[in-house]
């Protein structure tokens, strides 16, 4: 193909792509060196508020953003370096922490308080979702062809349902008066708070993850299903193999790199985990990353955000995501050179 | 038979939109963000009769009006604010004076409704808003407890209640991590007289005070249901409906909801007494909720927006719905509802502290005081912790140097 052609077709796409994912980048990266703030300065304010029966008049010195011709607010903008990733990160108390083995204050760090559960949480929901989607698979591509329709269909629901909404359900369920609650203390006799300590509330959140995202996988492990070699298979059979030999030694094989795709998936989406924390509102115990970049970056009641910290945290998260996907990456990488070959 | 009584309904219900419909006429299309608590629902109703409005409820509205106020043209026409909120609107001067408007149009309006800075009037209030105590009439009298007035006297009469085991918890309580928290916080610290900020803006947390503050949270949630750190005030309210608890102090701009017949299953057994007492001053904050203009629209707009204000809070509007808020429009009479907003008013509840270098201590109080709650962390920590987090946030702010 000429390089114009190339271009051509290429071109657009590359257009938005620096629209849409280079430009905020580098806005974001540029945001987390910097910080801007608006010029103050101090006046006398006569402000009255209406009392229950007569208003009351106060006057104070409060510091008020200065406001140029045109009635914006004048700012100022200054280079930090690496402030605002000190100020996420804590390095110093979190050193210290770890010197002593204090593994109580590093998980009271907002960041190392966040960072503990995402990667917990990553790790230990992809193995579920990878093992409860193939199970899915192979039940599915067992049962009777009249009943496969119904039967992908409604394994597939969990995955359509909007996150939040899926979460908030989850949450109404399951709180202190939810119907599973009430079923639950009825039971077993005995009242249940799944809501008011840390671990039940994750462990909600880990059952939520793999049922949502499970069906994404048995999609993807349900179309490998239907390209294994039957000749390979029928020799396993007449060799002698059993039903778990033949799924360890030729189905699994065959599956490996979509294996290996729905980990990349799934590490990407999970280490962003945030919808089930603002779901179960569960800031309290239980927070993530994203769920940090998310608190920086709402304003307070009178209008201020974090925005270089939100940045900062931004990045780190990124960060993290490309550590995670490097192993993986990197087998993708070997195994697409050597089919090259 | 019921067919014929629906139908009787509806007509009623057509004839009274019809006659608030002839009493103001709205020709320019209009947008409002508020709050969602009731007050605000029969108020944009109102508006919405009039015609060409659109109104937007939501409880995390403060998320959104500052930027929404800021484009050119604003988002909204007008907006419901609080203390708190308005802070950011006149600072930046986002809103519009109302002097002019209020002379041409808001004769029905009275003196205690504007909010003055500087002498113009720059928010029309609707509400008076403050915390006091409901209580179940019926379970304290049958157990023969006095009406609390400290935090002391709840906790005796809530030992009771729970010992009587008639309510699945003594208290309720909002005590959801992050704003709700921050603010129960707060209320308790300037009840003890306590003082958040020097004037430089650095962080001046009585640290003896604070802990009793937050000894005295942690006692009280152990009267509530264990999941009171997801807890906002609508959960406490459905709690109170539902004769969940016994008692809560709650912000009274819910005092009209907890004894609804429509909603509330224990309707009537409810009565509202005085914000309790800290050792100095009641431990509740005064509010007011009003309406202001946005500046970023053409004359025209704001002048249809002011009408629909004024229209919302038509004598007859508050009368037909007295007891859904303390109103401070004219045509309400305080009721039994108004009691516990009353008496904490006369018992001298200070104003919310509402500021700009305050609100960032509210975020750093309501993030860092779960810890505590939860028990990761001891007293003197989170305090400690919420001064750094506050400095942080402050300086980054440009708020302290």
């Amino acid at each position: 193909m000429r390089f114009k052609t190339f271009l051509a077709f290429v071109g657009p796409s590359l257009f938005l792509m620096l629209i849409f994912i280079a430009a905020p980048l580098v806005t974001v990266f540029w945001n987390s060196f910097h910080i801007t703030q608006p010029v103050y300065e101090r006046v006398e304010v006569e402000t009255c508020t209406p009392g229950f029966l007569a208003p009351t008049c106060t006057t104070s010195v409060v510091q008020q953003p200065q406001l140029d011709d045109e009635g914006k607010v004048i700012t100022e903008t200054t280079f930090v370096g690496l402030e605002s990733y000190r100020n996420v990160l804590e390095p110093d108390r979190f050193f210290r922490a770890v010197e002593n083995w204090d593994w109580n204050t590093v998980n009271n760090i907002r960041f190392w308080k966040a960072l503990r559960f995402t990667l917990v949480f990553t790790l230990l929901t992809m193995p579920m979702v990878v093992g409860v989607g193939l199970l899915i698979a192979i039940v599915v591509n067992g049962t009777v062809q009249s009943i496969k329709g119904p039967v992908i269909f409604i394994s597939l629901l969990p995955f359509i349902i909007t996150p939040v909404i899926g979460a908030l359900a989850i949450r109404w369920l399951f709180i202190g008066d939810g119907i599973l609650t009430q079923a639950m203390e009825g039971w077993l006799q005995r009242d249940i708070a799944l809501f008011a300590q840390g671990w039940t509330i994750e462990i909600l959140m880990y059952v939520y993850r793999v049922w949502h995202v499970a069906p994404f996988a048995f999609v993807v492990f349900y179309a490998g299903l239907q390209t294994v070699n039957q000749d390979t298979l029928e020799s396993a059979i007449i060799d002698g193999a059993s039903r778990f030999q033949r799924l360890r030694y030729v189905i699994i094989p065959h599956l490996m790199p979509l294996i290996v795709f729905v980990m990349l998936i799934h590490l990407m989406d999970a280490y962003r985990v945030f919808e089930e924390v603002i779901g179960f509102s569960s800031q309290a115990h239980v927070i993530s990353l994203q769920w940090l970049t998310y608190d920086f970056l709402m304003p307070d009641e009178a209008g201020t955000r974090a925005i270089s910290r939100a940045s900062a945290s931004a990045m780190l998260t990124m960060v993290g995501i490309i550590v995670l996907l490097v192993i993986p990456l990197r087998r993708a990488w070997r195994d697409q050179r050597g089919t090259a070959k | 038979m019921k067919l014929k009584h629906i139908l009787y309904a509806g007509a009623l219900m057509l004839a009274g939109t019809s006659a608030a419909a002839a009493a103001c006429e709205n020709t320019v299309a209009a947008k409002s963000l508020t709050n969602a608590f009731p007050a605000y629902v029969i108020m944009t109703d109102v508006m919405k009769s009039c015609g060409n409005f659109e109104p937007e409820l939501d409880k995390d509205h403060r998320l959104k009006l500052q930027d929404a106020f800021s484009t050119n043209p604003s988002l909204y026409t007008i907006a419901g604010v609080a203390n708190a909120t308005s802070v950011p609107l006149f600072e930046q001067e986002l809103v519009r004076p109302l002097d002019d408007l209020i002379a041409e149009h808001g004769q029905g309006l009275s003196e205690n409704q504007f909010i003055r800075v500087d002498g113009k009037v720059m928010a029309i209030a609707a509400l008076f808003n403050t915390q006091h105590l409901m209580y179940r009439e019926d379970i304290l009298n049958d157990l023969g407890i006095a009406v609390p007035t400290t935090w002391d006297e709840v906790f005796d009469a809530a030992e009771k209640i729970k010992a009587a085991g008639v309510v699945d918890y003594p208290l309720g309580g909002y005590y959801k991590s992050g704003w709700n928290l921050g603010f129960v916080f707060i209320n308790h610290y300037l009840g003890e007289g306590g003082s958040f900020l020097d004037e430089n803006n650095m962080p001046a947390l009585d640290k003896d005070k604070a802990k009793a503050v937050m000894e005295r949270l942690k006692k009280a949630s152990s009267y509530m249901d264990p999941e009171y750190l997801v807890s906002d005030t609508t959960f406490v309210t459905k709690q109170l409906q539902q004769g969940k608890i016994a008692m809560a102090n709650l912000w009274a701009s819910r005092a009209g909801a907890v004894n609804d017949p429509a909603e509330s299953s224990v309707a009537g057994k409810i009565k509202m007494a005085s914000g309790l007492m800290g050792s100095e001053q009641p431990a509740s904050t005064v509010w007011w909720d009003g309406w202001v203009v946005a500046k970023n629209i053409p004359d025209e707009e704001a002048e249809a927006g002011f009408k629909l204000i004024v229209a919302a809070m038509d004598p007859e509007v508050i009368s037909a719905n007295n007891d859904a808020a303390v109103w401070l429009a004219k045509g309400f009479t305080p009721g039994p509802a108004a009691a516990g907003a009353a008496a904490t008013a006369q018992a001298g509840a200070p104003a919310y502290p509402a500021s700009k270098a305050m609100a960032v201590m509210h975020t750093a109080l309501g993030d860092g005081l779960s810890a505590y709650m939860t028990g990761d962390k001891d007293a003197d920590t989170t305090l400690a912790d919420i001064e750094a987090a506050y400095l942080t946030a402050a300086k980054e702010a440009g708020l302290v140097q």
